[in-house]
């Protein structure tokens, strides 16, 4: 039971962690929190399902048109819903404009996909053992994404450019960098994420739009609690939190594990509202 | 002179009101004779229909302080409801005691949506926007998640019948009216809030927080009360819907309810009872219209929700103003009227000194105030000068509790102003103005100078809620007080103008008014001439030296050299966080480092 716990714990908190990345990506590059990253995972789980389950495509193909897919709302994201309200960042106008949008591809998948759940087909054609696929192939995407994400930032220009966007937006492009086309490029990144999560996690979640705001709040508590921005910080608390979950799942039951993991959030968030290592806030006045 | 102004003012303030109150009335009251006459055109579903959208309004009504003046994002607003349905149905339905009385229920969840919608608010007092928002999301999951689980009480997935409320409310009709008059009830209430000094400080609080602090609104207090509130009218919404649906299950609660609501109130407009009200009827009816539109009606709402941030933020509101839509003049002279003063401050406040003694600030390695001395004295003008960086706007943060300094003491009269109490800088009677002027925009400018006088109201928020005398003596006072500030600084010809219409200047000069209101002993000017033409800086000067006649202190933090010169008693020199200088203004003008260093020449 104890394997069991820590199995689902690890893979689902992966999952978690790979959305928690989501929302810092696209935080980095805009200073924007995006209600569309549990929606991006959603998608992940719901092409998937549709190009390999329904249309029968190959899961290569399948897995690479998934991402394009969430890359290219990623990138619808930041055309729609970000840079139009970029201006007014004060106004927290961008809390309502990817609320908006992200409201409306759960309820147009649940009308022209399915409002039930659907299976998510079995990726590889392994025989199923303890440690399945199941399990590990969010793992492995989780480690693939952290390695790659650390890589592009330390040793590629364009890594260095995201970086300079990231820590000091106007004096990035005071230097010339093409501000606009660095966000686009980080929303992409972060859509490709967001979706790999969702397929890489699709055999435990399976294809169904209501996971789209389950994904959008445990993906925001690693984010919260690792601190913003803080890929690392957010990997260590996503892994916590599936854990911490799937104990309370056995311990009081299914639904009071969510009671559980939400009050636990809720007194920490308001003992530490930065987070685990996070900072003050800057001047006000 | 004076005379005059006391005939005058008291008039044309109640004259406005009289007209103004009728003109915003009005639509309240056609709907209030549409809603009564309902019944004689509506038949069978439109009255479901039309109860339904009472049942939404009580909710929504509460809501909207919360998002529509104090602009918290809480989209979890469903949990309430949901809570409220099953208080009442449970205890009506005797599942768990025996079985109370349906109005006894009623009142009971209420008083349990109070007591949640302070547990689901409180967050908004430590965390960020997302966070809040994320939160209140959660909360609408998880309630509804134990409704699921907790079988032995809410009956779990099989649900729970709604409570009934006896003759005359039994009947479709009889029960459509009982939730009209609550919807009335609710909307009266909230009006009377919205026009109260509490709801000018929630905008405030939404719109201009650190200004809003440093008039003294204490931002937990007034939260506290208003989720309290909230919670409570949304708990009577959820009796009153469970009862209309007479059978709930926890399907009935989806989030896209949560959705329309907190949607309903932004399409209706910021700081406004009517735009969300319409909002309100507008949502729930869109979807009858067309049967295959209720499948896609939240769709539908999200891309209003999209197409209002991102076209019309002001929402329905904003269009209905057409009051704001005039031109204004577009040769305007702000004409201060410094023989008004004396009337406006009254007899000057007994303070002493007010003191910095050693106050030391670093932020990381950089010492913003490195050990500075500093004494304001009644009745005079102080001087604040020195280059971009010497700590000028840093000493006016730690006076007004922005910052607390890491070293070093800030007194008043001899006694400890306490750091980062805010709030309490205003009841001191210390007001301030800032560099960049925080306004509340969508109000008027009448408006936001009554802000400044928030800590002179005597009303509470329920003698407020309920429209009791002491609230209209708080009214007609604040706002005669107000219009004598404008008058005093030469702006009382824009009184009834949105302030994001005005210009730069004008706004200066409101926040001068506002900054008034407190009757200071001690003002805190911050820039004030910054994008002042001259001729408006020789008016301010003489605006300000009026001020200081009537006893108040001056500190004024200035890049202009000749406006400190001319009206400054003292005059202290920063560089880089330290004094470099400090006398008289004769005396800096001829300190040598001074001149190298910044006056230049």
């Amino acid at each position: 039971m104890v394997q069991s716990i820590i199995l689902t714990g690890v893979a689902i908190g992966c999952v978690y962690a790979l959305i928690a990345i989501t929302y810092n990506v696209m935080f980095s590059a805009s200073r924007v929190f995006s209600f569309t990253a549990g929606t991006l995972g959603m998608l992940g789980g719901v092409f998937g399902s549709l190009f390999i389950s329904r249309m029968g495509l190959p899961v290569a193909i399948g897995f690479l048109l998934a991402l394009a897919g969430g890359a290219i709302f990623g990138v619808v994201t930041e055309i729609v819903a970000v840079r139009p309200v970029l201006k007014s960042l004060e106004q927290h106008l961008y809390v309502l404009s990817t609320l908006a949008l992200a409201l409306m591809v759960q309820q147009f998948t649940a009308i022209e996909f399915s409002t039930e759940q659907q299976p998510f087909p079995r990726l590889l054609d392994l025989p199923r053992v303890d440690f399945d696929q199941l399990f590990w192939l969010p793992m492995l995407a989780c480690a693939f994404v952290i390695v790659g994400l650390e890589l592009l930032y330390r040793h590629t220009l364009i890594g260095h450019a995201f970086l300079a966007i990231a820590e000091d937006n106007y004096a990035a492009r005071a230097l010339g960098l093409p501000e606009r086309g660095l966000r686009m490029a980080s929303f992409a990144i972060a859509g490709g994420i967001g979706a790999l999560a969702g397929f890489a996690g699709g055999e435990m979640l399976l294809a169904f739009f209501a996971n789209a705001p389950t994904l959008t709040f445990y993906g925001f508590v690693p984010v919260a609690l690792g601190g913003m921005g803080n890929n690392r910080g957010a990997v260590v608390a996503g892994l916590l939190l599936g854990l911490f979950q799937q104990a309370a799942n056995f311990l009081v039951g299914g639904i009071f594990a969510s009671v559980a993991v939400f009050t636990v959030f809720i007194i920490f968030l308001l003992a530490r509202p930065d987070g685990l290592v996070g900072s003050a806030v800057g001047r006000r006045v | 002179m004076d005379s005059q102004v006391t005939q005058v003012s008291p008039v044309r303030a109640n004259a406005f009101t009289a007209s103004a109150l009728f003109t915003a009335a009005l639509p309240f009251l056609v709907l209030l004779i549409l809603g009564l006459a309902f019944p004689l055109f509506g038949g069978g579903y439109w009255g479901v229909i039309a109860t339904r959208a009472c049942v939404y309004w009580v909710l929504v009504s509460g809501l909207n302080l919360v998002v529509g003046f104090a602009g918290q994002i809480a989209i979890g607003w469903v949990a309430l409801l949901t809570l409220g349905a099953y208080t009442t149905s449970v205890l009506a339905a005797g599942n768990v005691m025996p079985a109370w009385s349906p109005y006894l229920a009623l009142a009971a969840s209420a008083v349990v949506g109070a007591v949640f919608g302070l547990i689901i608010g409180l967050p908004a007092l430590r965390l960020r926007t997302f966070y809040f928002a994320i939160t209140t999301l959660g909360f609408a999951t998880i309630v509804t998640q134990v409704a699921l689980a907790w079988q032995s009480v809410t009956g779990g997935g099989v649900g729970v019948p709604g409570p009934l409320f006896p003759a005359p409310f039994a009947s479709q009709w009889g029960f459509y009216y009982f939730c009209f008059g609550l919807a009335a009830i609710c909307t009266w209430m909230t009006a009377n809030i919205a026009s109260s000094r509490f709801g000018r400080a929630l905008a405030a609080i939404r719109d201009a927080e650190v200004a809003a602090e440093a008039s003294g609104i204490a931002k937990p207090a007034l939260l506290v009360t208003v989720f309290l509130f909230s919670g409570a009218v949304a708990a009577v919404a959820g009796g009153l819907f469970a009862s209309l649906q007479s059978y709930i299950t926890p399907d009935a609660f989806t989030i896209d309810l949560s959705i329309l609501f907190f949607i309903a109130i932004l399409i209706g407009g910021r700081s406004s009872i009517i735009g969300p009200l319409l909002g309100t009827i507008l949502l729930t009816v869109l979807p009858e219209f067309a049967a295959p539109l209720v499948a896609w009606s939240t769709f539908l709402y999200a891309v209003l929700l999209l197409v209002i941030v991102l076209a019309i933020p002001g929402g329905i509101a904003e269009l209905l103003d057409f009051k704001n839509r005039r031109p204004l003049e577009s040769d305007r002279a702000i004409v201060p009227r410094p023989e008004l003063v004396p009337r406006l401050l009254g007899k000057a406040p007994e303070a002493g000194a007010l003191t910095l003694h050693q106050v030391a600030l670093s932020f990381g390695g950089v010492k913003a105030i490195d050990g500075l001395d500093l004494e304001i004295n009644p009745g005079q003008v102080h001087g604040l000068i020195g280059p971009n960086g010497s700590g000028k706007t840093t000493t006016l943060n730690v006076i007004s509790g922005y910052y607390a300094p890491q070293r070093g003491m800030v007194r008043l009269n001899g006694d400890a102003l306490p750091a980062l109490q805010r709030h309490l800088r205003a009841r001191a009677r210390i007001a301030r103005t800032f560099q960049t002027p925080r306004i509340v925009g969508s109000a008027s400018v009448l408006e936001n100078v009554m802000i400044g006088g928030t800590i002179d109201g005597e009303a509470t928020f329920v003698e407020s809620l309920l429209s009791l005398p002491r609230h209209w003596r708080d009214e007609s006072k604040l706002r005669e007080t107000a219009m004598q500030a404008l008058a005093t600084v030469g702006l009382e010809r824009l009184a009834n103008v949105r302030a994001d219409r005005l210009q730069h200047s004008e706004l200066r000069f409101t926040e001068i008014a506002r900054a008034l209101m407190l009757r200071p002993a001690y003002l805190l000017l911050d820039e004030p001439a910054a994008g002042l033409s001259s001729d408006e800086i020789a008016r301010l000067a003489t605006l300000i030296l009026a001020i200081t006649r009537a006893g108040t202190g001056v500190l004024l933090v200035e890049h202009h050299p000749d406006l400190i010169f001319d009206i400054c008693h003292h005059v202290t020199v920063l560089n880089l966080g330290k004094t470099l200088a400090a006398g008289t203004p004769a005396e800096i003008r001829s300190h040598r480092e001074v001149v190298n260093a910044y006056l230049g020449g």
